[in-house]
């Protein structure tokens, strides 16, 4: 058993071995994963010391105070958030320490391969091919809204390895190289002009048995580990007043006596209210979390915020009047962060139409609060006992 | 202030919100309800002195020192949560919240006359009302008229609590002409309010009599989002129940998405009345200068939600809805009712623009 005076006193000695103002960043974090301080849940000897994942807040703050670097969480997020926990779920000790210390670390950045043009909502229908030869599977295919697949050197896969099995049975879950020669990579243009995401197209490429997670044929279950963690990264920090969209829309408003209209007042002051509700509603739900009682509210903040997003930004284009006829720039580019606050209101309106999108429609979402959350009767299906080549397509 | 909010429920507020639920199933069903709502007095007998005497619930804002439970309205909002649930008829939003609190800010620390009648408020031995029509929002200034009409609950009350000229007053109800109205909302009954002119003995004068007045109503309307929430919570619950057993075309049809949807919209919106209501329940408590704000916001908002949860019950419940024998009718017109109560939504949202400097255009 781990304490915070001890997480405290191990944090001040890596501190004291390799002072931050005068190590190299990642000789530093390399440090701080040998020490056990990166994940302070995790197993000895993986980035952790088998500790209350709570106290990893404890060793934050020292470091944080103590000016050290960080791993830049928001860059390398799929990995830190959903690969690594799968790949501690379910992968072989080799696979393990090959890949959890230069993922946390940074310098391998991980990528995911779930979605396709034909499975969104539907992932489970996913029809990329992997067939087993010799000691590797060969996976033929295509994913889609990739984020991080041109800067990823890894990714988790899931592919279908049985199509005679009913849909959420045949699938298995891999560990795939983003260098091998069957992967191509293409940037895909958004409707705000630039390119966030990427295709992946994968043709032959060879994954050794080595890399598949889990048992062939149980992908699927895999998949619920990565997804559950997916939902999960809510919750942490407090939001000030005003500190969402609704912030940029009332400033305008403040500052631009001549844009204003009795109508648009009406709208902005319902909108106000929503995202302050909002705002009540997180912070609740942070509340609960601290208190150990986690509620099912967060399937109420992401529909929450896709709403208010897409009305907030939609509102303030059309306060904007001549102006909001205007767009920052066209030109194509590769961010690596979404900004939501940083760009012009033309911008926000764009990007937040993927809110009620990514990570879950709004409508498939809207079903699992019906049904799990209230417990109304699930839809009626034809799909759960057909052999997944038998389902229309 | 608002950083150290606490929103979530203590063990001490579960345990009163179960007394108080169990004593409203076992005392004030809907049937019972519904067989007393059409006569001159809707409210059950007896049940007053349960909640407010045996359990102590109309002394939960009083200080120890002036005869209550010393509790906040953190309490005193739950026992508002049950009361919109089972939309029962009591004075309890009217003599337990508004008088009380105004009468609050006016007992300094004990002694003089509105000590003493807070001290009878809070054992539940008396009731009283503010003359006030129960549309008034907290920014307001009451009317001053010899005759008030609307006036909340002044059937049952005991003093009448009026905002004269000269300050504010506590009128015997025996000396005042008290006229019934029919509502809208059969379990909040209202009544046209005539007292002589120079009777009763006078509370305060000027402003502190204006402030005080003004400090009831806000508390009002800040524990008028908790009713908000349970009565929404309650068409939520009993529209799922009964969208779960009701089959039509061989399923039941909860199981449609376009019914689903509904239903899980609703519950969005319930999860956000919680957070509001919640909120504006501990800067009240707490005495946070954000409490205006707060308050305006969670009335804004779960004022919307009650009727929109009311009216979803009703449609989604078919012509069963539509019935007097179901209580989906008592939800609705309390709700409707309720959105009008201590300030409609737009008078609430003009008081957030002004207060976060949102102006309306010139």
């Amino acid at each position: 058993m781990t304490d915070a005076e001890e997480l405290r006193s191990l944090t001040r000695k890596l501190l004291a071995e390799h002072p931050p103002a005068t190590t190299d960043r990642t000789d530093f974090l390399k440090a701080r994963f040998d020490a056990g301080l990166a994940w302070v849940h995790y197993p000895v000897g993986l980035g952790g010391l088998d500790a209350p994942r709570a106290l990893q807040a404890v060793v934050d703050a020292e470091l944080a105070a103590a000016g050290a670097p960080d791993n830049d969480p928001r860059r390398i997020g799929i990995g830190l958030g959903m690969a690594a926990p799968t790949l501690l779920a379910y992968g072989s000790d080799e696979v393990k320490s090959r890949f959890l210390r230069p993922l946390w670390v940074g310098e391998e950045v991980w990528c995911q391969l779930f979605s396709e043009p034909g499975a969104g909502s539907d992932l489970a229908a996913l029809g990329t091919r992997a067939v087993r030869d010799g000691e590797d599977w060969v996976i033929d295919g295509q994913k889609v809204w990739t984020s991080s697949a041109h800067i990823a050197r890894w990714a988790i896969l899931i592919a279908r390895t049985d199509p005679d099995a009913p849909k959420h049975r045949g699938i298995t879950y891999f560990v795939c190289d983003m260098t091998d020669p069957g992967v191509e990579v293409r940037p895909l243009r958004q409707i705000t002009g630039e390119a966030e995401f990427n295709e992946v197209f994968l043709t032959g490429v060879r994954i050794p048995d080595a890399h598949c997670l889990g048992e062939v044929g149980d992908g699927w279950r895999v998949a619920q580990t990565t997804l559950m963690n997916e939902r999960v990264s809510i919750g942490g920090a407090r939001i000030p007043r005003e500190g969402g969209m609704i912030g940029k829309l009332a400033t305008t408003w403040r500052e631009r006596p001549e844009l204003r209209t009795h109508e648009l007042h009406r709208r902005l002051l319902d909108l106000w209210v929503d995202a302050e509700v909002a705002r009540f509603t997180g912070e609740r739900l942070r509340q609960q979390l601290v208190a150990g009682q986690p509620g099912p509210e967060g399937s109420a903040m992401k529909l929450g915020f896709a709403r208010l997003n897409q009305a907030i930004s939609g509102l303030e284009v059309e306060l904007l009047g001549d102006e909001g006829l205007l767009y920052g720039e066209w030109e194509m580019r590769r961010p690596e962060l979404v900004d939501f606050t940083g760009r012009d209101a033309g911008y926000r309106y764009l990007r937040s139409k993927g809110n009620s999108i990514e990570g879950g429609t709004s409508e498939v979402l809207l079903n699992i609060v019906a049904e799990r959350v209230l417990g109304l009767p699930p839809e009626p299906r034809n799909d759960k006992d057909v052999a997944w080549k038998d389902l229309t397509r | 202030m608002t950083e150290q909010s606490d929103l979530l429920y203590s063990e001490t507020e579960d345990d009163l919100r179960a007394t108080v639920r169990a004593l409203l199933a076992d005392r004030a069903g809907h049937q019972s309800l519904l067989d007393r709502i059409e006569t001159d007095d809707p409210y059950v007998p007896g049940l007053w002195t349960s909640l407010a005497g045996d359990i102590g619930a109309a002394g939960l804002l009083v200080p120890e020192k002036l005869g209550g439970l010393g509790a906040s309205h953190r309490e005193a909002a739950v026992v508002l949560e049950e009361l919109g649930r089972a939309v029962t008829p009591l004075p309890y939003l009217t003599s337990a919240v508004v008088a009380t609190e105004t009468l609050l800010a006016l007992a300094g620390e004990g002694g003089g006359p509105a000590a003493e009648l807070l001290a009878e408020l809070a054992s539940g031995r008396t009731v009283a009302v503010l003359v006030v029509p129960l549309s008034t929002a907290p920014d307001q200034e009451p009317p001053i008229a010899p005759e008030v009409a609307g006036v909340a609950d002044a059937v049952a009350a005991d003093v009448l609590l009026v905002p004269r000229a000269d300050g504010l007053y506590a009128v015997p109800a025996g000396e005042a002409t008290v006229g019934p109205q029919t509502p809208l909302d059969l379990t909040r009954p209202l009544a046209r309010v005539s007292t002589p002119p120079g009777g009763g003995i006078r509370l305060a004068e000027g402003d502190a009599a204006r402030a005080a007045v003004r400090r009831g109503l806000l508390a009002g309307a800040g524990l008028l989002a908790s009713e908000q929430l349970g009565l929404a919570e309650w068409c939520l619950e009993e529209t799922v129940r009964h969208t779960r057993e009701r089959h039509q075309f061989n399923r039941p049809v909860g199981s449609f998405q376009a019914l689903k949807h509904r239903m899980a919209q609703l519950w969005l919106d319930v999860v956000g009345a919680r957070a509001a209501a919640r909120a504006a329940a501990d800067a009240l408590a707490t005495g946070s200068p954000d409490a205006p704000l707060t308050v305006a916001v969670a009335q804004a908002y779960c004022s919307k939600v009650a009727v929109r949860a009311a009216e979803e019950c009703v449609q989604l419940h078919g012509g069963i809805g539509m019935t007097w024998e179901h209580p989906a009718h008592l939800a609705l017109k309390r709700a409707k009712s309720d959105q009008s109560a201590l300030g409609s939504a737009g008078r609430h949202q003009d008081a957030i623009a002004a207060l976060m400097d949102l102006p309306a255009p010139r």
